[in-house]
């Protein structure tokens, strides 16, 4: 059977090239990096070509980079490391109503320690408004979070307005860019984040490894304390695979993403223009022009999602509904309901994002197999009258 | 081509060796665990992560797909609202039947039918025979785990859609052809409890807003011997948890949900002999002069009875010899030796 994977937004596979300056590392080159023998020394090095490689793709100062194991941990750093950091100043903090549950649950986490959160809401493209978050500030406000790409509906926020006003008021600013690191390019001076979180795996990293920009002079305290690594802002071992491997994604995303970014985009509107065409009945969910490359969130009116995956998964076609929880169970999506979508079509969403060896092939293949599947549904479907 | 099936897998050993059973009979396979039920400890969490974990390693070993579906809608609404009303009407349910019919035969038959499967698969143990042009239904080879009691109303035309494969194997023998398989749940332990019932059934009924309510206690003769803190806490043929003393052991013997009433009595009072079933099902048309075996709870052996035509789907049952503890609320189910007949809910005793 044809396997064809549109799935990036959840992992990607891990680039070939990355593969290859990895293995040293799960053989000969073992060392601890802060040993002070040949062994050591010989692997410290790379460490700190990794530690450059990914300052150079966001146009970051090396020391500003500290590696860490995933992005729900640079998330978690970010809110709970500025907000412990900062007690004197305040504990509220301002976020949105569809952030990953990293920073959503973190805060929630929070709020039953004393700290208070406002969630900014978003309109039925799924945007949020600056204003709101303008709005929201207070005299105690130390943190504002706001991802740079929701994960869901690819929608890109208005990172550096929001920047701007926290400038104006000096509240820290976090941002997680998970979705966007290694996908388009990223300038942290320009977008001035005080704190920005990536996750290796979401750009053809293996899966462990991420890394978290703290802007030199930002207050924050380490997640995970002990020994002096990462400036002392984040103690354990270096995972040397994947902090080589990382070093090389951003090697290969800065080198690549112009081309991959339209060669991808070019990809995913052929396969929304194609559903479009093929297909009556759907809504594409997000903003129109703020949207990633590579995501389309697109609504089967009159369908559950988790059928469509289910038989897309039968003919090799691996794609994603909203949400799902521990147990892979499909559940309503949070941001698609936060965006007021009528429930007929927040209950048919389905996510395809493209990436790294998708094919015209591929896109050709889904919108083959696609229409006649939802057509199937459909006719089973009480709902569905035609 | 070989034949599609969906074989629901709660990540039990039984379930587990159906699918390998029916994947090494040459069909082809998938695998699907139903989310029914949260246990509301998080907000987002889910229930009986270990199992579905289970069921995904089983599926993965037997090399089929596998998808965990959400039933928490369904299940709500078919079982626990179910379980819960019958309580509060003083009888006491069974929502393993429910779940069977609602859940399992009904909607997840229709998504699998959706996915493409001809039939659907459980790890029950149940017979499921074709008698000339008929499908029937018979107790299983292993008398001691026969499930057909729990499947007395799946309606009649959807049988020939189903497939019993451990059937005609005993649990030492599924256990058995688990580790053949090299499943990971070959050992594991058997759940007897109601599945989505914690610790025990009053605190959950209490939880879902059967709220305690105190009332009497009263003998045959109404005459007060106590009290109760709620009636739906009782069951028929009770005898733990009546805080009364007389001097001898009561039991008991009716609930009157209208007036919050517990009526006792003493043992004997609660053998009886005739009682009326309602909703009843028959996969055959019913032999009215035939002596037909019938079970009132899983546990019950079954005893002779004939039946009687009341109403439209209700109808009247009397035992040879009397029984104890016939209990509104629970199945009553015919079989003519083997064979499953039919049967309905018990609706009231005389």
């Amino acid at each position: 059977m044809r396997k064809v994977y549109f799935d990036h937004n959840a992992t990607t596979p891990i680039h070939p090239e990355v593969k290859e300056v990895i293995l040293p590392f799960l053989s000969e080159k073992f060392g601890n990096p802060s040993s002070l023998h040949w062994a050591g020394r010989e692997v410290r090095a790379y460490v700190e070509e990794a530690r450059e490689k990914v300052a150079k793709m966001i146009n970051a100062d090396p020391s500003e980079i500290i590696f860490t194991s995933c992005g729900s941990e640079g998330d978690n750093m970010a809110i709970k490391g500025v907000l412990m950091g900062n007690l004197k100043k305040g504990r509220h903090m301002i976020t949105t109503v569809v952030e990953h549950p990293a920073v959503y649950r973190t805060c929630k986490f929070l709020e039953k320690f004393g700290f208070e959160v406002t969630y900014v809401p978003v309109d039925s493209y799924g945007m949020i408004d600056p204003d709101d978050i303008r709005k929201a500030i207070r005299k105690d406000t130390v943190l504002i979070s706001v991802m740079y790409a929701n994960n869901e509906t690819g929608n890109i926020f208005p990172i550096k307005e929001i920047s701007k006003i926290a400038r104006e008021y000096g509240i820290i600013f976090h941002t997680d860019a998970v979705q966007v690191a290694g996908k388009i390019p990223i300038d942290v001076k320009d977008l001035d984040v005080d704190i920005l979180t990536a996750s290796g795996h979401k750009f053809n990293a293996p899966k462990g490894v991420g890394f978290q920009y703290i802007k030199r002079g930002v207050e924050v305290l380490p997640l995970i304390s002990g020994g002096h690594q990462e400036r002392e802002l984040r103690a354990g071992t270096e995972n040397m695979v994947g902090i080589v491997a990382i070093g090389k994604a951003c090697e290969i995303a800065m080198e690549t993403m112009d081309k991959k970014s339209k060669e991808i985009g070019e990809l995913k509107e052929r396969l929304e223009k194609g559903i479009l065409e093929k297909v009556p009945d759907i809504v594409i969910n997000g903003h129109p022009e703020k949207r990633l490359y590579n995501t389309a969130n697109i609504s089967f009116k009159y369908i559950e999602a988790e059928a469509l995956l289910v038989m897309l998964d039968m003919q090799g076609i691996a794609v994603s509904t909203g949400s799902a929880c521990s147990s892979g169970a499909t559940e309503p999506s949070y941001v698609l309901q936060a965006m007021n979508l009528d429930p007929l079509c927040s209950r048919g969403a389905l996510r395809f994002s493209l990436g790294l060896g998708n094919t015209i092939e591929d896109v050709e293949y889904c919108l083959e197999i696609l229409p006649p599947i939802v057509e199937k549904i459909r006719k089973m479907s009480p709902f569905y009258k035609k | 081509m070989s034949k599609k099936v969906c074989v629901a897998m709660s990540g039990g050993v039984d379930s587990s060796t159906t699918a390998g059973i029916l994947k090494e009979s040459g069909f082809e396979v998938f695998g699907v665990f139903m989310k029914l039920w949260d246990s509301g400890k998080s907000d987002r969490g889910c229930c009986s992560l270990d199992d579905s974990n289970d069921a995904l390693r089983v599926a993965n070993k037997l090399e089929i797909p596998f998808y965990v579906l959400n039933f928490k809608k369904e299940f709500k609404e078919y079982v626990v609202d179910y379980f819960v009303s019958e309580y509060q009407r003083g009888r006491t349910p069974n929502p393993c039947i429910m779940c069977n019919r609602s859940i399992k035969f009904d909607f997840l038959l229709k998504k699998a039918k959706t996915f493409g499967a001809d039939y659907i698969a459980t790890g029950h143990y149940c017979k499921l025979e074709k008698v000339g042009d008929d499908f029937f239904l018979f107790k299983a080879a292993d008398k001691r785990k026969d499930q057909s009691y729990f499947l007395f109303n799946l309606d009649k035309p959807i049988l020939k859609e189903i497939l019993f494969p451990l059937g005609n194997f005993t649990k030492d023998q599924v256990r058995k052809k688990a580790s053949e398989f090299k499943l990971v749940t070959a050992e594991k332990r058997e759940s007897q409890e109601i599945c989505f019932i914690e610790k025990n059934y009053r605190d959950f009924l209490n939880e879902m807003g059967l709220k305690e309510k105190k009332g009497y206690i009263v003998d045959l003769k109404g005459r007060v011997l106590g009290t109760h803190k709620g009636y739906f806490n009782f069951t028929i043929g009770q005898r733990s948890g009546l805080n009364v003393a007389i001097g001898k052991p009561v039991y008991v013997s009716k609930i009157i949900p209208d007036e919050n009433l517990v009526i006792v009595g003493d043992d004997e009072n609660l053998y009886r002999t005739t009682f009326l079933i309602e909703n009843v099902n028959f996969f055959e048309t019913p032999d009215f002069s035939k002596e037909y075996d019938i079970k009132i709870r899983y546990s019950h052996r079954g005893e002779k009875a004939k039946i009687k035509k009341k109403e439209d789907k209700e109808y009247l049952v009397e035992f040879t010899i009397p029984q104890r503890g016939i209990t509104p609320g629970q199945a009553a189910v015919i079989y003519d030796s083997d064979k499953l007949v039919g049967g309905g809910w018990i609706k009231e005793v005389f």
